[in-house]
């Protein structure tokens, strides 16, 4: 094939997996993986497990990653951009014709009260994920203690309406997370 | 600064430290966009509800309908744009010549502080929001009806879970709309 082809056939295949996958990311890994994997052989099934490591450790969504990834390895750079494109484009536009009425939508009673409903939805698939992810965390004191910390931190700061930024609460964690090992190591090469 | 730049800056930044998927975007979207006093709490939970239960990535569509309420569609470009520039960068430069930082012991233990940050950053912004829906107007009073959907839906979520499904996040969404219109209509 192509290199032309490739970029666009990857364009294709992120832009439909892009308009088809509800619920986000994690929704995503396993079409992303049927298709790219199974059907079209893209990439082996170690570098699957090798992108959802990657995934994992760096931040922005997960469908991006993916698709970066998958994209580059077909196509180099140019691959890695159709794939990233292809998987932002449908969304961008539907949201995009979602935000022009809004507005005028919620104005509707039933809508209104539909929202109220949902509001507490939400609310409670946050709660969710965040007790998924606690259950998945390793039970050592130091995460315990960080999450601790920064759960009541933020608790204080909703109930009194302070702004502060919770990418320095992160920062401060990875900060004192490095602090911890290397006086662990220190402490190690003393004795 | 205009809109348009503060947008791609704001964004720029969630999508920096968005650790952890959606979920973990969310409180760092909260924080940008209330700090700019771009929506108010309310609409942004409306926003995520929509952002659930349309197809993409839940970051892309918030940041996109973020921007355009903002900047109209340059603000929904730049917007969308500055939440996937970062990942996409990384995963390029991790490809391409650093294959081992993931391996890295320094970035481990680094990533080994942020994780647990961000649960407690999330669990604290979920249960803030679930509170907040069985709150009423005065302050320290039970709105009986929000609690009566929290409970609800919390039970269906549980019950879901010890028969070891997973509930579909829009599911719960469509059951949490019906209880909203049969409750709050009367």
């Amino acid at each position: 094939m192509g290199k032309t082809l490739k970029i666009k056939a990857l364009f294709f295949t992120f832009m439909k997996i892009g308009l088809f996958t509800f619920g986000g990311g994690y929704a995503m890994i396993p079409i992303i993986e049927d298709i790219c994997v199974d059907k079209k052989k893209w990439i082996s099934h170690d570098e699957m497990m090798e992108i959802t490591v990657i995934a994992e450790a760096t931040p922005g969504p997960i469908a991006i990653n993916c698709a970066t990834f998958v994209g580059y390895k077909q196509a180099g750079t140019a691959g890695a951009g159709a794939a990233t494109l292809g998987v932002v484009l449908p969304s961008f536009c539907i949201i995009f014709a979602i935000s022009m009425c809004l507005d005028r939508f919620l104005e509707i009673t039933w809508v209104a009260n539909a929202f109220r409903g949902i509001k507490i939805a939400v609310g409670i698939l946050i709660l969710n994920a965040a007790v998924n992810m606690v259950k998945k965390m390793p039970k050592k004191p130091m995460p315990v203690f960080i999450l601790v910390f920064s759960c009541l931190v933020m608790v204080l700061a909703n109930i009194f309406s302070l702004r502060f930024s919770t990418v320095a609460l992160m920062v401060a964690a990875a900060g004192f997370s490095l602090a911890v090992y290397g006086v662990k190591r220190l402490a190690g090469r003393g004795r | 600064m205009s809109v348009i730049w503060q947008l791609f800056l704001g964004f720029f930044r969630v999508g920096c430290f968005a650790f952890g998927g959606a979920y973990g975007a969310i409180p760092l979207i909260r924080d940008v966009v209330l700090s700019h006093g771009w929506l108010d709490d309310e609409t942004l939970t409306y926003f995520i509800a929509v952002s659930e239960s349309t197809p993409g990535p839940i970051m892309v569509n918030l940041a996109t309908y973020i921007g355009s309420a903002q900047g109209g569609f340059w603000g929904a470009a730049m917007a969308t744009a500055a939440v996937t520039l970062p990942s996409f960068t990384l995963i390029l430069i991790i490809i391409a010549m650093m294959k081992n930082a993931v391996e890295n012991q320094y970035v481990k233990t680094m990533l080994g502080g942020v994780k647990p940050c961000i649960a407690g950053i999330i669990l604290a912004t979920g249960g803030y929001m679930t509170v907040k829906g069985c709150a009423a107007a005065e302050p320290f009073s039970l709105d009986v009806r929000g609690a009566v959907i929290t409970a609800v839906l919390a039970g269906a979520l549980l019950a879901c879970g010890k028969r070891k499904k997973k509930m579909s996040p829009i599911v719960l969404i469509l059951l949490s709309a019906c209880l909203g219109i049969c409750l709050y209509g009367m």
